[in-house]
């Protein structure tokens, strides 16, 4: 049976690299007008980084088949 | 929280890209996938109705913790953050915490020797059918109408955060539990759970680190808070010597008493809806370590509900006010505060996964509630009254067709309290009116072996009729609040916390007199049942690192440090 730290996994790493794409886009394309308080902190590219390395941890130590 | 039907629609806070809707989708895709993977596995009442009984204990703790931890919950309690300060924390702390330990350590081995497979089953097996059948109907009734006011409310919400139609918010939320809790049964409602517990604390971890890093630190955001408001919102005790020294309009006995003592004992101990969690733990000490882990957590939910909250006074360049107010002049409620901070740090991608969580938040509420509802109506209604000799499989069909019949109740609860708004008080009233008087009747059955089946039976229900009258006196005449919360100071928390311990007390009274009338209960037939004629199995060949009295001892040095330190 899939582990549920496997489904965990996959809806981190999944949601992280959509989040630290759209953060990356919006560094290199700047808005005219930042649409958020702190917007030079680029909260969503180290956010994002952030859970897609959890999210991938996750996936990697209960992936379906390996002894955990 | 609380979202009357008279809310209207000025602008929506919040805008989504498309990277948040995709984000939003693949949430849904993946609950669904989680259902449809699971549906072999639920094909004994075992497997749909307890989940195998062969959850860790971190599954069954976060499932737990997470039952309680939806989005009308966090944007409420941010809310009362925003209108009290740093006090709404009790909800968190003595609210909860003595609960969780409680139920870890003195109630959870009766439940789980017990092998019932509800609450209202553990008030059969001690008390009797009457105490089942009062406790039964009541929670089945409750928890699919409250499903239906939750749906309700949360759709508003998004109405007023996201500009979505409500009846989109309703039908697809609802058919989305109603085909994963049908197919997997309580295990994939208790996966989603643990999904959902991960992505509130992803989607809304960076709210506080971000509003704190804008306010300069938390020395600096609790003397903008006390410029804005006063001294009171950052303490947690310190204002509570009287009703009126306080924004809550409470004094310590109430909280003490009310809400530790009675409702969060109440809540954490006898609701079926968290409880049931619990009984899906694979062993004793998992059981035990469940609501221990849950408690471990709990203690830190304050970090992504109360703080954004206290940052929204501080940041927030608006001033919210009540429902009422925001209803007739169009500004953002208390309740609002979170979407607000949502929408004031998250850009794209963050705010999908902002939303996301609020409507994992409810969506697993909603899973829970069915899950529940479902396993109550088979087991303790369908099962001993109206057909109780058919096939393990046949209960397994009826919980399924409950599944869908629950979500359908709870849909047409929905569109009733669109029409009449007046009924979701009503029903979100009904609710606390039997909490506290069953905890009177469970702790008392499992700690005093004289209780008897008449006392239990009649304790329940002076207790909850004495909770329903001082609910209506107060309703008729505002006034009485005075007499219940002894205080012509009292606002409305006091009230339900009074009135919780008053029906608390009656239900103790009149089960202790009651029983003391009647035959006692020979003692072979409370074995298992009872404290003082129940071998409790042993934990003592484990570590000391993994006895749940260890890390229960853990927990509550935080519990008290934390509390002292917020004085």
């Amino acid at each position: 049976m899939i582990s549920i730290w496997f489904f965990i996994g996959i809806s981190l790493s999944v949601n992280g690299a959509l989040i630290l794409a759209a953060g990356i886009y919006e560094w290199v394309n700047p808005p005219v007008s930042p649409g958020v308080q702190l917007y030079y902190l680029h909260a969503n590219v180290w956010w994002g980084a952030v859970l897609l390395v959890i999210g991938a941890l996750y996936c990697f130590r209960f992936a379906p088949g390996r002894r955990t | 929280m609380t979202i009357t039907g008279a809310t209207y629609v000025t602008t929506r806070l919040v805008h989504l890209s498309p990277v948040d809707v995709v984000i939003v989708v693949f949430y849904f895709a993946l609950v669904l996938s989680i259902g449809w993977y699971l549906r072999g596995r639920a094909n004994t009442g075992e497997d749909f109705f307890m989940a195998g009984r062969e959850m860790t204990a971190w599954v069954a703790g976060l499932s737990f913790l997470s039952a309680n931890l939806g989005a009308l919950e966090l944007m409420g309690w941010a809310g009362s953050a925003y209108q009290y300060g740093i006090m709404a924390t009790h909800a968190y702390w003595i609210g909860a915490i003595p609960a969780m330990l409680f139920l870890a350590l003195v109630m959870m081995p009766f439940y789980y020797i017990s092998k019932t497979h509800s609450v209202p089953g553990y008030l059969k097996l001690r008390f009797g059918e009457p105490s089942r059948a009062l406790s039964a109907i009541s929670f089945a009734l409750m928890t699919v109408l409250m499903s239906g006011v939750n749906m309700f409310a949360m759709a508003k919400v998004m109405q007023i955060v996201l500009g979505w139609d409500i009846n989109f918010s309703i039908w697809v939320s609802s058919v989305t539990v109603a085909i994963y809790v049908t197919l997997g049964g309580l295990r994939s409602a208790i996966f989603n759970e643990v999904l959902q517990f991960f992505l509130i604390w992803a989607g809304a971890l960076l709210i506080p680190i971000l509003g704190l890093y804008e306010a300069g630190g938390w020395t600096n955001l609790k003397l903008q808070i006390v410029q804005r408001t006063s001294e009171q919102y950052v303490h947690v005790w310190s204002g509570l010597g009287s009703f009126s020294n306080n924004p809550m309009g409470i004094n310590w006995a109430g909280i003490v008493f009310g809400l530790g003592a009675v409702i969060s004992m109440g809540y954490w101990t006898t609701d079926f809806l968290v409880v049931q969690r619990i009984l899906a733990a694979k062993d004793i000490r998992s059981a035990e370590m469940a609501p221990i882990i849950g408690a471990g957590f709990k203690m830190l939910v304050p970090i992504i509900v109360i703080l954004p909250g206290l940052l929204g006074l501080a940041v927030l360049p608006e001033k919210l006010v009540p429902e009422s107010v925001a209803a007739a002049t169009g500004a953002h409620s208390y309740n609002d505060v979170l979407p607000l901070m949502l929408a004031r740090y998250c850009g794209p991608g963050l705010l999908g996964l902002g939303v996301t969580a609020l409507i994992a938040g409810f969506m697993s509420g909603m899973a829970g509630n069915v899950s529940a509802f479902t396993t109550v109506w088979t087991y303790d209604i369908y099962r001993p009254f109206i057909n109780s000799k058919s096939s393990d499989h046949h209960y397994v069909n009826m919980g399924r067709w409950t599944t869908v019949i629950g979500v359908l109740i709870s849909v047409g609860t929905a569109y009733l309290v669109m029409q009449f708004a007046s009924i979701m008080d009503y029903v979100q009233a009904l609710f606390s009116f039997f909490i506290a008087p069953l905890f009177g009747t469970v702790v008392l059955g499992m700690l005093w072996k004289r209780t008897t089946g008449p006392g239990g039976f009649w304790g329940l229900l002076c207790g909850t009729i004495s909770s329903i009258s001082m609910w209506a006196w107060v309703k008729v005449d505002p006034s009485a609040l005075r007499y219940v919360a002894l205080s012509p100071h009292a606002k409305g928390l006091a009230q339900d916390y009074y009135q919780a311990l008053w029906s608390f007390i009656v239900c103790v009274i009149v089960t202790v007199v009651v029983s003391l009338g009647t035959k006692p209960v020979p003692d072979g037939e409370l074995i298992g049942l009872v404290y003082g004629l129940t071998e409790v199995p042993s934990v003592e060949d484990v570590p000391l690192y993994q006895k749940p009295l260890f890390w229960a001892g853990v927990v509550t040095v935080f519990f008290v440090a934390l509390n002292i330190i917020f004085w």
